[in-house]
């Protein structure tokens, strides 16, 4: 038996059913979430803003909100998509299947980069009834998204591995991934911050995303797009590691 | 009938913290067989089970399946293989229908709606098959386990406590579940801890204790070999002592005379015929009794005399 691309298909289609089965979770909560930064940010606050390097400050903060909501949830989505078999014990049944790491990461973190994905579509169009921007490099737009979607699954992955209580599943999006993305140039750019603090926010690795994914959208970013690239492709080799390592000795999923 | 199926060789398994789950167990099982594993709290059993099934990642010895080793051709042997485990563990807020059709594709089957409606009927779950798995009794939610196991027809099937709480009525439903599973001719594998299931269906019994495997053998045989009778003789007088042509049986004089017990025989019948010879020999020394209690022994009872052996050893 060679890869078994129906059981990467069960695990892939289970997993946007239970998108699907939690669509309010899933899907309306971070649209309300992103309106309401629309409504204070955009609407109240930014229309006494400066625009910056040219854009509406409106318009400025929606990779950077986009980013604050892919992040949290693709990480979660992904993380609660493998813990909760290890937590209620129906893992046993994926562990004892012919599924190897690569049906299992396609299953699982495909359909969370899926949900991502569609989460950016619709936060993109939530953003339509607030202010009127375009997006400059469309396509590399849709290929960084993908490729942080991506990244960020493994990584969640990971997290719902390391995780032996809900504590722990919910610590990394609270307190470093949103923390990190609001530090991270989502208001603001760094530049406008003083000195030492704009070289100090560069030591943030979500500065990087934030600013690759505004270069896709406006052309203009703190840093440049081929460093934001390159440690976005860089994560997501070390998180394919971590995980083929896990499946390799079987860390918290085999006893 | 004799096909080896599964060949496990030295297998053994240290868990962190040096707690020894397995060791150097040697098992084979035949094709077509019913295969009971018995053992106390502890014993190794569901270790045993999750080795075969990739659960557990054994620390030595070699498991082969279907004639290959399972560490190398893991993907081909486990879509051959079902495992029904002890704890209800499934998704509460999945239908049943789904959630056995989840199962079928896990394993790499196209779906196959006729096969699900036959193992659902076969569970007596059709009914039941749009309604969420948290809507069910404990007895159907086990049901619903052994569909999944079934959903992607495998040839070699684990049942680690198949009837674990649920009620008499659906057990013996469940054994006849299995008794048809056999005879389509799946493998069985079964851990309970109700001996009187392994006695009634098993083909063959294996007892286990700290990870080792104690006996192996038919269960028919092992009844015979290790089956005892008991014979309680209530007598009409008292007796002070017993005469030489009754002390020659396996018996001893008690309740202040009031008894005399009986213990001996085979698992075969010997036994009621020494019950038979002792009460004409009872008669010939002119000792009358007023009843006569007896009873072979179960294989629970052997189950529990081997293991308090080695106990005690």
């Amino acid at each position: 038996m060679g890869f078994n691309y129906r059981g990467a298909w069960s695990i892939y289609q289970r997993e946007l059913m239970r998108a699907f089965r939690t669509a309010f979770q899933s899907l309306i909560a971070p649209v309300i979430t992103t309106s309401l930064y629309f409504i204070v940010f955009g609407s109240a606050i930014g229309s006494r803003m400066e625009p910056i390097g040219g854009v509406e400050y409106a318009a400025f903060i929606i990779p950077g909100l986009l980013m604050l909501t892919l992040l949290g949830e693709t990480t979660s989505n992904s993380s609660f998509g493998i813990y909760m078999p290890r937590f209620t014990g129906t893992i046993y049944e994926l562990l004892s299947a012919p599924v190897g790491v690569a049906e299992t990461l396609i299953g699982f973190v495909g359909a969370a980069a899926t949900k991502s994905l569609i989460l950016a579509a619709v936060i993109l169009g939530t953003a339509t009834l607030f202010v009127d921007y375009e997006i400059k490099y469309p396509l590399f737009a849709f290929g960084f998204i993908m490729l942080v979607a991506a990244s960020f699954s493994l990584f969640g992955f990971i997290l719902g591995i390391w995780a032996d209580s809900f504590e722990k599943l919910g610590i990394i999006p609270v307190l470093i991934l949103t923390p990190l993305t609001f530090l991270g140039g989502t208001f603001y750019s760094l530049d406008m911050l003083p000195d030492p603090w704009d070289k100090i926010a560069l030591a943030n690795p979500i500065a990087f995303l934030v600013s690759g994914l505004r270069w896709t959208f406006y052309g203009t970013a703190d840093v440049s797009i081929g460093v934001s690239l390159g440690l976005t492709l860089g994560f997501l080799a070390v998180c394919t590691g971590i995980i083929a390592y896990i499946f390799k000795t079987g860390w918290r999923l085999r006893e | 009938m004799s096909e080896p199926i599964l060949s496990i060789s030295g297998l053994s398994k240290v868990y962190k913290g040096g707690v020894k789950a397995l060791d150097d167990v040697n098992l084979e099982i035949k094709k077509g067989e019913i295969f009971a594993l018995l053992g106390p709290n502890g014993a190794g059993k569901t270790t045993l089970i999750g080795a075969v099934c990739g659960l557990v990642r054994p620390s030595g010895g070699t498991i082969e399946v279907f004639g290959n080793d399972l560490g190398k051709e893991w993907r081909s042997a486990r879509a051959r293989i079902g495992l029904v485990p002890q704890e209800l563990s499934t998704d509460m807020f999945e239908t049943v229908y789904r959630a056995v059709s989840y199962s079928r594709g896990l394993f790499g089957h196209a779906p196959d709606k006729v096969r699900i409606e036959e193992v659902l009927r076969s569970l007596s779950l059709w009914e039941k098959k749009d309604s969420q798995i948290r809507e069910l009794s404990g007895g159907m939610k086990r049901r619903v386990l052994i569909a999944k196991a079934l959903a992607h027809e495998p040839d070699l099937l684990f049942l680690d406590e198949p009837t674990a709480g649920v009620d008499v009525e659906l057990r013996k439903d469940m054994w006849q579940q299995i008794a048809a599973l056999r005879e389509r001719g799946t493998t069985i594998i079964l851990t309970t801890h109700y001996i009187e299931e392994a006695e009634e269906m098993a083909d063959r019994v294996g007892i286990i204790r700290k990870g080792q495997i104690l006996m192996v053998d038919d269960k028919d045989a092992m009844m015979q070999r290790m089956g005892r009778t008991e014979a309680v003789i209530e007598l009409a007088e008292p007796l002070a002592s017993l005469p030489a042509s009754i002390a020659k049986f396996p018996v001893e004089l008690r309740d202040d005379g009031k008894e005399i017990c009986y213990r001996g025989g085979d698992g075969a019948g010997g036994g009621r015929q020494d019950v038979a010879d002792l009460t004409k020999a009872l008669i010939a020394a002119d000792i009358n009794y007023r009843g006569i209690d007896i009873h072979d022994s179960s294989l629970e009872d052997i189950f529990v005399g081997l293991v308090s052996e080695q106990e005690e050893a």
